[in-house]
């Protein structure tokens, strides 16, 4: 346990010095307050809470910059330390393959969360600062965005991992990094769609639908957060979906956790098969 | 008597390349060994099976006691290692790089500021490692391999890149530490600098082992000739030749030089005759087989043990 903590900390602290954390924070943050500035505007005479708005906002800029982030600073991780020659190094100390990965998990899952922390938190405290009301639900629903919000970064740094200890230099790895972004952002949800229209209802039931949401995590993300409360579903239009939906949270959470566990458990896998 | 370091018919093929190739030996504490080859010769191959990061194809592999594969922690904590163009993380501190690596492997509490005095780092302790020459980069990978004391300590070209001076610094190091009880291994293609800095030599080509001993008994096997220099007053070579008996293979060098390759035998005879009186030389230089030469000869496979 020790040693994990201590690769932690070293991740941690090299994200720290080549300013990942603050270019993620600094990321993050500006988007954030623009969303929540922009967002606050109009709503007043709308139903929905001023919060509920940001919440909205708040989810769909995850979906977008979150895993990329995430994928950003994990496709290295593995095969840019072997490259280096660093892997070699570390593997000649009394260390195990799996302490690594999971050191380096944490690590990153740490730099994730303070910059989502932070940056999500402006955006709350920049609304207060305005003066608006806002009710305890939104609040729990905010708290819940946020924290939903680093686990869809850490099923993406899993999924990171994966690649890096497959490919066998660093390039491939960016290139698939890119890949992996651009299906589950924006391929998926649009084939679906499409899949959706072409079928008019007759082959693809809710029971397969459930199931092809669960196969995205930013889809399980997405109803975990649009879907979770009703004056949020109703707000950002997704209370169809929540009627159908036989997708309770319990079963999104479990969804993220099992696309962290199965990446994670693969890349262990091929980290400890690989010879350097 | 058990060995720190035992190879026995060591092989790890990659495809059809025969990076490493039916290799034995084995290494005692306090042995300083040398493992000379040119590049490809499989040293690094065979290093990485001795901290089980390469799988042996076939035959074993036994480091302290214990398979190296099986990564015992107890093991690792008494091995140090410095890698080939070692490489460290630019954007931290040589200080912060060693405090990382000193808890990583359960050293004594402030014992990375002990090392960087030792290697005549600490001016430098602060700044961040992007910032260091290539000496100064290296010396922090002999520093890293030096935390716990270890009883093993595999070096992978760690002279390349250093000036002279540090060189010598270099080795002065890797002899106490093998004076202390460890067993080194260091690998080299450098052949001229090893003398008098390892007591033992392996040379490898292509994968196997082609001979192993220390410098004088390989010089033994080899047979390889003594070369002898001798300068005479102005325009005394002519007389020196005719003293000598105009041996063949003798090369004149300039107005008052000549020299003259003798085997063992050649060089003890012409030695006493020398040591007589009238012997028409003023002085004498002899130059005994460099590795360089001993190479080349086991290389050309004359003898192979
Ligand atoms: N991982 C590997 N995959 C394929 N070939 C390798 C690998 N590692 C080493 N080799 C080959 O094995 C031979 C020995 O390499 P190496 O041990 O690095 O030599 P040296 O360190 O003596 O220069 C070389 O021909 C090299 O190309
Ligand atoms: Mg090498």
């Amino acid at each position: 346990m020790n040693t994990i903590l201590l690769l932690a900390a070293k991740e941690v602290r090299e994200g720290l010095r080549n300013r990942w954390v603050l270019a993620a924070t600094g990321l993050l943050a500006a988007l954030a307050l623009t969303l929540a500035f922009l967002g606050s505007a109009p709503t007043g005479t709308v139903g929905a809470g001023a919060l509920d708005v940001v919440v909205i906002s708040l989810a769909s800029l995850t979906i977008f910059i979150v895993p990329l982030i995430a994928l950003l600073i994990s496709h290295d991780a593995i095969v840019g330390e072997i490259d280096r020659g660093t892997m070699t190094l570390l593997l000649s100390y009394p260390v195990r393959r799996s302490q690594v990965l999971l050191g380096k998990f944490l690590g990153h899952i740490a730099i994730l969360a303070f910059a989502t922390c932070v940056g999500y938190g402006l955006a709350a405290v920049a609304l207060l600062a305005t003066g608006k009301a806002i009710g305890g639900g939104s609040w729990t629903a905010f708290v819940a965005m946020t924290a939903s919000s680093v686990l869809v970064g850490a099923v993406f740094v899993a999924i990171g991992y994966l690649v890096s200890a497959l490919v066998r230099d660093r390039g491939t790895a960016g290139g698939i990094a890119i890949g992996v972004w651009l299906v589950f952002v924006i391929l998926y949800d649009m084939a679906l769609l499409g899949l959706l229209v072409a079928d008019q209802g007759r082959f693809v039931g809710d029971g397969v639908l459930d199931a092809l949401l669960l196969f995205n995590p930013t889809d399980a993300y997405r109803l975990l957060n649009l879907a979770g409360s009703d004056d949020i579903a109703a707000a950002s239009g997704m209370a169809g979906v929540v009627q159908n939906a036989a997708l309770g949270p319990a079963v999104l959470l479990a969804a993220l956790a099992a696309w962290i566990v199965a990446p994670m458990a693969l890349a262990a896998a091929a980290f400890s098969r690989r010879e350097l | 008597m058990s060995f720190n370091v035992e190879l026995k018919s060591v092989a790890r093929h990659y495809g059809p390349v025969r990076a490493v190739d039916d290799v034995s030996f084995s290494a005692g504490t306090g042995e300083v060994i040398a493992l000379v080859g040119h590049n490809g010769a499989g040293k690094t191959t065979l290093i990485k099976l001795m901290l089980g990061l390469a799988r042996p194809t076939a035959g074993s592999v036994a480091v302290l006691g214990q398979n190296p594969a099986a990564g015992d922690a107890s093991v690792r904590r008494r091995l140090g290692y410095l890698p080939e163009n070692v490489s460290f993380n630019p954007a931290l501190t040589g200080r912060e790089t060693l405090r990382f690596y000193v808890r990583l492997k359960g050293g004594r509490p402030k014992e990375e500021d002990a090392l960087l005095e030792r290697l005549g780092l600490a001016h430098a302790a602060d700044r961040r490692v992007g910032t260091y020459s290539k000496g100064m980069r290296q010396r922090l990978g002999l520093a890293q391999a030096m935390i716990g004391t270890p009883a093993v300590l595999l070096l992978d070209e760690p002279t390349t890149g250093l000036d002279p001076e540090l060189r010598q610094q270099f080795y002065g190091i890797v002899r106490q530490m093998g004076a202390a009880g460890a067993t080194v291994l260091l690998c080299s293609h450098a052949l001229n600098e090893l003398e008098g800095n390892a007591g033992r030599v392996v040379i490898m080509n292509e994968g196997r082992k082609i001979a192993d001993g220390s410098l004088d008994e390989l010089r033994h096997i080899a047979q390889l000739p003594t070369k002898i220099r001798l300068k005479t007053a102005e325009d005394g070579t002519r007389r020196l030749r005719e003293w000598m008996g105009e041996p063949a293979g003798l090369r004149q060098i300039n107005g008052h030089i000549v020299e003259f390759d003798a085997t063992p035998e050649a060089k003890a005879a012409f030695l006493r005759r020398a040591a007589g009186e009238g012997a028409p030389f003023v002085d004498l230089d002899m130059v005994p087989p460099g590795l360089d030469e001993l190479y080349a000869h086991f290389l050309a496979g004359r003898i192979l043990r």
